[in-house]
């Protein structure tokens, strides 16, 4: 009997799940997280999929999986190597147990080891017998078995049951990280039982028994000598959701919609992995936020820039190839100065490259990526929740200012997951003072002037089409600098060209000065920028704490960047931005204030972990 | 407020066409539409692509926006569905609509969006002076083409029906009445109207469409359609159209019987298919004027409220409650 299996105080879990990509392994890892975050931990995750929908069953190009870490004190990533495996096959322990961490636990599916499986992946031999896994804690639980054997009296295909073996691998773990299984026995009756959207009664009934024989599994075996236990992070009082980037990207239209008085608007063209942001906002009709899947990513960007003109709060959402769609019309919202946001998730490039594979790679497209002088401001979000404050403040910064914003997220963070304080809709900035459109009798006696501006943002006069007597043409030629009639000027050209610079440089009033982690002035400045906010955040607050001479510092907005920016780098004697591409942010830097900054880059699908910031650190004070 | 007239569309802007371009008689059509429709000038919006054609909107007093190369349909149908209470004009050449920005002008089409959408055809590329466009002739001669264009030509009305089309109509710049009709037709249609009016580009395609404007010949290749009149046409009227199988064929109106000859009917779209492909190398006349017309299929721009209107009754969330769905839990 294991119940008096030692119950051990941990600070944080590190937990992948692998399997087939038909088993739901996004499904089971966010069960956890909703659990862990539920309990008062804090969890971030990161799920990893392959691009092919169902590849061959039980091979290691269908392997898909879910990584996150949870713990009693504010967690950044989703955790370097994992404590605890739990692989749904010979596939996914091929596959992953290399990741575990040296002694880690691997649990399994004793049922799965069959001969033809192993077969499939190369096993000459069955790995859980043959002692090649022999550094790892090894559970081989005959899943199959015993959830069959748990739902023997119920009438359903064996099809049916063994998909409960993901709620029975929960049992397994609620108990072993010694979580309430009240949470879970709550949710499956929320999600399936007779008051959910679609009631399943039969699914809830079988789902609730493979959970519980998985709890008395691991309660009434000898398997398990150690279980652990957590105590709740210090967090922020308040409302907590769980919530992937993408999921607070939508849900920031639809309330930058709200707060502009506007009417929201997405004009898009599904692509991995921005294509969720896309679903939720579609649920949204209810919020009045129209949504236009047009027939490519330029059209996408077009009937947005057509809806933007109209006087509409206007997004288009994408991934990297459908940014290069996109640049032509980029220009066009650029040129004719109306507000658009540009959300664009970030995945590995070139081209197609790695669709499901999470990059920053996209950062100098977003920079240079169209014809002229044509900069836009580009603000990236850091974690999934902060998704939707970045989309947010680009739509503020869009209407402010008249001009398209580039908001990057990526693949990681986008579809990644972290708990979420619920904003109150009262509480955030009301943008209808951005929205002022022209209004004729607010200026009797003037002639309505396109490109009049605003003398301290440099937004332009802007009457929209139905604004009584204002009617005007305007278009992507060159403008003059007031009428907006088309000007072939030489030198109309030049002070329109710096105006649009200028313009987007004015928007750094808007920043707020960068806070240092750690001291003002030191050896090496860490600079992360986006999603590799995580990983360096808890590299360096784990280097400080050794005493290392290192300070850290998140850069929001990559474009412009903030005004003490310079400054600061100027303070430490060699900076290093970590990066997911081959050294975008650096040359930007290097370029811009003439730093001699080091590059580590990383394309490999993956975000950082922190020991890899943490062990390029320790290489430049020379350790 | 005294009804406007034509002059009150016309814009400051100096008109830079070319003298005897045939953009300037369409563009007096249009103004006719728009005097017709009623609409105040200030909600009206012309959204153009790039080509010669596509100055038009700086020369209307209307909104007007001159954008980018063959995306006008994509950016009109987001101005409309935006703002649904605008009259949005969409004025366009073959080479815009047809080549670049074909995918849009398809799928602008087959969302069925009230956007009056003027083609304007004078198969050329006339703005990047002289090359051959998707709609030109076989053997057509042009800067790309010095031996003669060998892709076979696009039949944009054609292809507008195959997407499922709710106007079509053709017009040409020698019969400014006949697209004063059209584009009055065109703006109260309710849904998409699809009006390709032939051009001349009296530059790099002079003579575009001669074998129709020719003063003697040009009628007997061109059927100007009435809504339930015989389908009759040729100098002296002399030649009718009648079925053929599954088709139809041309004949000469003293060799058939008088019941034989085709009854135009606007709302038969399997008749609009087959008017629209006329050619006059099968022996066919070119269809001008109102093809097909049935303004009964529900508009994208309609529908997109009337979906958001029923969510609302039906689940009539409000931001803050969406935020707070899901998992959630208080700290
Ligand atoms: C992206 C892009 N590609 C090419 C061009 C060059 N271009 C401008 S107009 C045009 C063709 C115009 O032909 P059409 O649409 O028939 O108009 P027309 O000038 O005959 O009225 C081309 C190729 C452009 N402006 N933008
Ligand atoms: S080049 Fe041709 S299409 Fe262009 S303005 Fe002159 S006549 Fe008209
Ligand atoms: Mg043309």
């Amino acid at each position: 009997m294991a119940e008096n299996a030692k119950l051990t105080k941990t600070e944080q879990i590190v937990v992948k799940f692998t399997g087939d990509s038909g088993d739901g392994m996004q499904l089971i890892g966010n069960q956890l997280t909703a659990l862990a975050a539920l309990d008062g931990n804090d969890v971030n995750s990161l799920p990893d999929y392959p691009s092919e929908i169902r590849a061959p069953a039980g091979t290691i190009a269908g392997v898909s999986g879910f990584q996150m870490c949870l713990g009693d004190h504010k967690v950044y990533t989703a955790g370097d190597a994992p404590d605890v495996l739990v692989a749904f096959n010979p596939a996914a322990v091929k596959h992953s147990s290399k990741f575990v961490k040296p002694g880690g636990m691997i649990i399994t599916n004793a049922d799965s080891f069959t001969e033809k499986a192993m077969e499939k992946v190369g096993y000459k031999s069955n790995p859980l017998e043959d002692g090649s896994l022999a550094g790892y804690d090894v559970k081989a639980i005959p899943m199959t078995t015993l959830v069959r054997e748990a739902l023997a009296d119920m009438d359903m295909p064996n099809a049916a049951k063994d998909r409960c073996k993901n709620f029975f691998t929960m049992g397994v773990l609620c108990w072993l990280f010694d979580k309430d299984k009240n949470l879970v026995l709550n949710f499956i009756q929320e999600k399936f039982g007779p008051k959910a959207k679609k009631p399943l009664l039969q699914v809830a009934e079988a789902n609730t028994k493979a959970f519980t024989a998985g709890l008395n599994y691991g309660e009434t075996t000898i398997m398990f000598q150690e279980r652990y236990t957590m105590g709740a992070a210090q967090i922020e009082k308040g409302l907590y959701r769980n919530i992937t980037g993408n999921d607070a990207s939508a849900l920031a239209i639809a309330a930058a919609g709200a707060k502009s008085g506007l009417q929201p608007f997405i004009g898009s063209y599904p692509i991995t992995p921005a294509t969720d942001l896309l679903h939720y906002a579609s649920e949204f009709k209810d919020l009045g936020l129209v949504t236009m899947q047009m027939e490519d990513e330029i059209a996408g960007i077009c009937c947005a820039v057509g809806a933007a003109c109209a006087g509409n709060l206007a997004f288009t959402t994408t991934s990297g190839p459908g940014l290069a769609l996109k640049t032509e019309a980029a220009g066009m919202a650029l040129i004719l100065e109306v507000p658009l946001v540009i959300v664009n998730v970030q995945r590995g490039g070139p081209c197609t490259g790695l669709p499901t594979k999470t990059e920053q790679s996209d950062l100098l497209q977003s920079m240079f990526g169209r014809n002229g002088d044509s900069y836009m401001p580009i603000i990236a979000a850091n974690s999934p929740a902060d998704c939707f404050n970045a989309c947010f403040q680009g739509a503020k910064i869009a209407l402010k200012y008249r001009t398209p914003v580039i908001v990057l997220t990526d693949g990681y963070i986008g579809q990644g997951s972290c708990p979420w304080k619920v904003p109150k809709l009262e509480e955030l900035e009301d943008l209808t003072p951005y929205v002022n459109f022209y209004k004729p009798e607010d200026h009797p006696g003037e002639t309505y002037q396109p490109y009049k501006r605003n003398p301290e943002t440099l937004a332009r006069d802007w009457a929209i089409p139905g604004t009584k007597g204002c009617q005007h043409r305007i278009g992507t030629l060159e403008k003059d600098a007031l009428t907006g009639a088309v000007s072939h000027d030489p030198m109309n050209h030049h002070i329109m060209t710096e105006t649009r610079l200028k313009k987007v440089e004015l928007v750094a009033n808007d920043l707020p000065a960068l806070e240092i982690n750690g001291k003002e002035s030191n050896k090496i400045l860490v600079v992360s920028w986006g999603g590799t906010y995580g990983a360096v955040k808890g590299a360096v607050d784990r280097l400080i704490a050794e005493g290392k001479p290192v300070s850290g510092i998140n850069l929001s907005w990559a474009w412009p960047f903030p005004k003490n920016l310079g400054d600061i780098l100027s303070r430490f004697d060699k900076v290093l931005v970590p990066e997911l591409n081959m050294g975008q942010l650096s040359l930007m830097l290097r370029a811009k204030y003439l730093v001699d900054v080091q590059s580590l880059s990383k394309v490999q699908g993956d975000p950082f972990r922190e020991y890899e910031v943490i062990d390029k650190v320790n290489e430049m004070l020379g350790e | 407020m005294a009804e406007l007239t034509k002059k009150d569309f016309a814009s400051p802007a100096e008109v830079k066409w070319c003298p005897g371009c045939g953009d300037y008689a369409i563009m007096n059509a249009v103004r006719e539409g728009m005097v017709q429709a009623g609409k105040p000038r200030d909600e009206v919006a012309i959204v153009s692509g790039i080509g010669c054609s596509s100055r038009f909107p700086y020369y209307m007093e209307t909104y007007g926006f001159h954008t980018i190369h063959g995306r006008a349909a994509a950016i009109a149908s987001g101005l409309k569905v935006a703002n649904p209470k605008l009259d949005v004009w969409v004025i366009s050449g073959d080479g815009d609509s047809t080549a670049i920005g074909g995918n849009h002008f398809i799928h602008a089409i087959r969302r069925n969006i009230n956007l009056n959408y003027v083609l304007i055809n004078n198969k050329i590329y006339g703005l990047t002076k002289g090359q051959y466009s998707p709609c030109s002739e076989m053997g057509q001669y042009s800067k790309t083409s010095p031996y003669g264009v060998i892709d076979y030509p696009m039949a944009p009305l054609k292809a507008a029906m195959g997407m499922g089309a709710t106007f079509i109509a053709r017009g040409l710049d020698a019969i400014p009445k006949l697209s004063e009709e059209i584009t009055t037709r065109g703006v109260k249609h309710n849904g998409f109207s699809m009006m390709e009016i032939y051009a001349n580009c009296v530059i790099y395609n002079d003579g575009a469409h001669k074998a129709l404007t020719d003063k003697e010949t040009g009628a007997n290749h061109r059927i100007i359609l009435r809504n339930g009149e015989k389908m009759i046409y040729g100098a002296d009227n002399q030649l009718c159209l009648v079925q053929d199988g599954f088709g139809i064929k041309s004949a000469n109106v003293a060799d058939v019987a008088e019941g034989d000859i085709l009854v135009h009917n606007e709302k038969d779209a399997a008749l609009g298919a087959l008017l629209a492909g006329m050619r006059p190398d099968a022996g066919l006349p070119i269809a001008l004027g109102i093809i097909y017309a049935d303004g009964s299929k529900k508009t994208y721009d309609q529908m997109v409220y009337e979906q958001i209107d029923a969510v609302k009754a039906k689940r009539g969330r409000t931001v803050q409650k969406v935020m707070e769905e899901g998992h959630t839990w208080t700290v």
